[in-house]
């Protein structure tokens, strides 16, 4: 307090603007969180926590309502999109710091920036009207014809293919948060000091050995808190998912299949649900992503810090 | 300095003028069905009586909800409330405009119209007990056409509709299996198929996937050129979805004013009526008697002078019996 008053009045008044809106901030969250409760409560006290994490049933009719076919969905397309999203990211990010010439990094750089600034729908309408067609009529039939035939893996690829499946959905949200872990990543690879890299060059390793021996260890938990911010984009994403996943409540053992996911559930059906409990599960379901969202941020906060302290050190 | 006081001075008239021209506003929620067809009657009402008419098409449960709330002048809604609810809730009901659900499919060389199905034949492809096109039931509607032997791929609604509870009150008016195990509703747990959202996500599934079958709104259909199926209705006959079999159902329907006109339309009696048919409602607060005349005479103008406006939109308006029905309503409840 001592230390304020010393200050002038203009820094002061500054401070405390500043301090204000930082505060809006905090008062929001908790503002959100106490809200999601208060209207979940319902639900949290006729199903339970564990029976509805656990429960398969999504019924509005008989208003018994469960969370697991819509975790299911969304956790299936989220590991599924980081799958199909790290290597190129990080691939991405390796190029762009060490092997592209200089004129290259840029546009490159840009490039991938832009791939973020596209609205999610504009994702969603090119998956549907592009994306699906071609995985229906090329791409799904050839990974039947052989993925498909090896025992046990064979299960992934059974169905009719549609092209308006888990997979395809994975493959539009993957396209998505390239542009994010590959952003970090780059970051991180810059982080690392050049001197290390010149010392590992002077004693005669080759791009491939400084890259895997020196650079990615070294940014290791940057491009982790990169992928985990990535994670936390994957699971809030809706209206591209929207369109190319099928929007059905079930939990199936093929990547073919229609399925649904915790956020295209909520756009889906807020508008009509008309009693209670069915918009007290769905407000339910916004709590647990909101939990689950609020988790991956927090982990790819600790990994970001550690990498930075590595750094400083 | 002169001039930039002339433009300010001129900018608060013009506002001025704006707003009193505005007049009355009529502030209504609800239904996204009906919205195309109430937004072309408040357009053309607006320019004969200067008032106008705000219509927020968020979906019927949140009409019912604003309404219940009081938050608007009236709320729209696909599914009809029934009276002890209204009572409840202290509101009137009484529909307003006429529309149906139709089945289409896509078969490659199928055309509109061509193929027959009666209720145990949609009642065994939603339930996923008819499985392929050339299962016994479905050919022996169709004698004269052949049927390949592929998989049936169901599309449904994904988004809670009206659409939906119109086809699921329909699917369980005939067949006992889907009233015990799905039921009907705006959302169901559906036993097979994929969901698209909208009409639009419904046709565009159904277009893009062969061998599939999904229901979509008639006009959307219409206006779509889509591949819709005959029906069979209770009084035996193979009906074509289109105005006339429409106005047969509602005419058919046994409307009560006494229960708030609460009825679903489906499987109606009449003997060309389309089977998979429905009204769609208006929601007045029972206390708010200066707003209800005035959202009444907005109703009553588009029943006497819309009729033309709604078929050039491909709703189906309300038979004149019906029409005379309502107003009788009105009448009693002293709002008209």
């Amino acid at each position: 307090m001592r230390v304020l008053l010393r200050k002038n009045p203009v820094d002061l008044l500054f401070l405390t603007i500043t301090a204000i809106a930082s505060a809006t901030v905090l008062v929001l969250i908790a503002g959100i969180l106490y809200v999601l409760f208060l209207k979940s409560s319902l639900a949290i006290e006729k199903f339970g926590i564990l029976n509805f994490i656990f429960s398969t049933d999504w019924d509005p009719v008989r208003q018994i309502f469960g969370a697991a076919t819509t975790l299911f969905g969304t956790a299936v397309t989220t590991i599924l999109a980081l799958f199909f999203a790290i290597p190129v990211a990080i691939g991405t990010a390796i190029f762009i710091t060490e092997i592209a010439p200089n004129f290259m990094k840029g546009p490159i750089g840009i490039a991938i920036e832009l791939l973020a600034a596209i609205p999610s729908i504009i994702y969603g309408m090119w998956g549907l009207f592009t994306l699906a067609p071609i995985m229906a009529e090329y791409i799904e039939p050839a990974l039947q014809n052989t993925l498909g035939k090896v025992p046990l893996l064979g299960a992934l690829f059974a169905g009719t293919p549609m092209g308006i499946d888990l997979f395809t959905a994975s493959i539009i949200l993957s396209i998505m948060i390239i542009p994010f872990t590959a952003s970090i990543a780059r970051d991180s690879f810059n982080l690392t000091p050049a001197i290390v890299k010149e010392s590992a060059y002077a004693i005669g390793a080759t791009k491939w050995e400084v890259v895997k021996n020196v650079i990615l260890p070294y940014s290791k938990s940057g491009v982790f808190g990169g992928i985990i911010l990535s994670l936390g984009r994957a699971l809030g994403e809706t209206m591209a998912v929207a369109f190319v996943l099928g929007n059905n409540h079930q939990i199936s053992s093929s990547l073919f299949h229609a399925a649904s996911t915790i956020t295209v559930t909520l756009a889906n059906e807020f508008t009509e649900a008309d009693t209670d409990i069915y918009l007290s599960s769905l407000f339910y379901l916004a709590l647990i992503l909101f939990v689950m969202s609020f988790i991956a941020l927090a982990v790819a906060k600790i990994f970001l810090l550690r990498a930075q302290k590595r750094y400083s050190a | 300095m002169k001039r930039a006081v002339t433009i300010v001075f001129t900018i608060i008239v013009a506002m001025m003028t704006t707003i009193a021209f505005a007049g009355e506003t009529l502030n209504g929620a609800g239904a996204t069905f009906p919205y195309p067809v109430y937004s072309a009657w408040a357009w053309d009402y607006n320019k004969i009586t200067g008032i106008k008419l705000n219509y927020q098409s968020i979906g019927s449960g949140g009409g019912q909800r604003q309404i219940a709330n009081r938050t608007v002048d009236f709320g729209a809604s696909d599914a009809p409330l029934k009276p002890g609810k209204l009572n409840k809730l202290k509101l009137y009901q009484f529909p307003a405009v006429i529309g149906g659900v139709v089945p289409v499919v896509n078969i490659p060389k199928m055309k509109a119209g061509q193929i027959r199905l009666d209720g145990e034949a949609m009642c065994g492809i939603f339930l996923g007990t008819i499985t392929t096109w050339n299962d016994k039931i479905i050919s022996g509607l169709n004698p004269g056409l052949k049927f390949p032997d592929k998989k049936i791929t169901v599309v449904h609604r994904s988004d809670g509709s009206g659409t939906t509870a119109i086809f699921t009150t329909y699917l369980s008016g005939i067949c006992s299996k889907w009233k015990d195990k799905v039921g009907a509703g705006k959302a169901v747990k559906w036993p097979t198929g994929i969901g698209g959202k909208g009409n639009e996500g419904v046709a565009n599934y159904v277009r893009r996937v062969k061998y599939s079958i999904g229901y979509v709104e008639f006009a959307y259909a219409k206006q779509n050129k889509l591949t819709y199926t005959l029906l069979k209705n209770p009084a035996g006959t193979f009906v074509k979805p289109n105005f006339q079999s429409f106005q047969d159902a509602a005419a058919s329907g046994k409307f009560d004013p006494k229960k708030h006109f609460y009825l679903w339309l489906t499987n109606a009696p009449g003997k060309n009526a389309w089977p998979i048919a429905g009204a769609t409602f208006i929601l007045l607060a029972r206390e708010k008697r200066d707003s209800n005349i005035n959202t009444v005479k907005f109703y009553d103008w588009a029943f006497n002078n819309g009729d033309k406006t709604a078929k050039r939109l491909v709703y189906v308006p309300l038979p004149e019996a019906l029409k005379d029905k309502v107003r009788g309503y009105w009448k009693s409840h002293g709002i008209y």
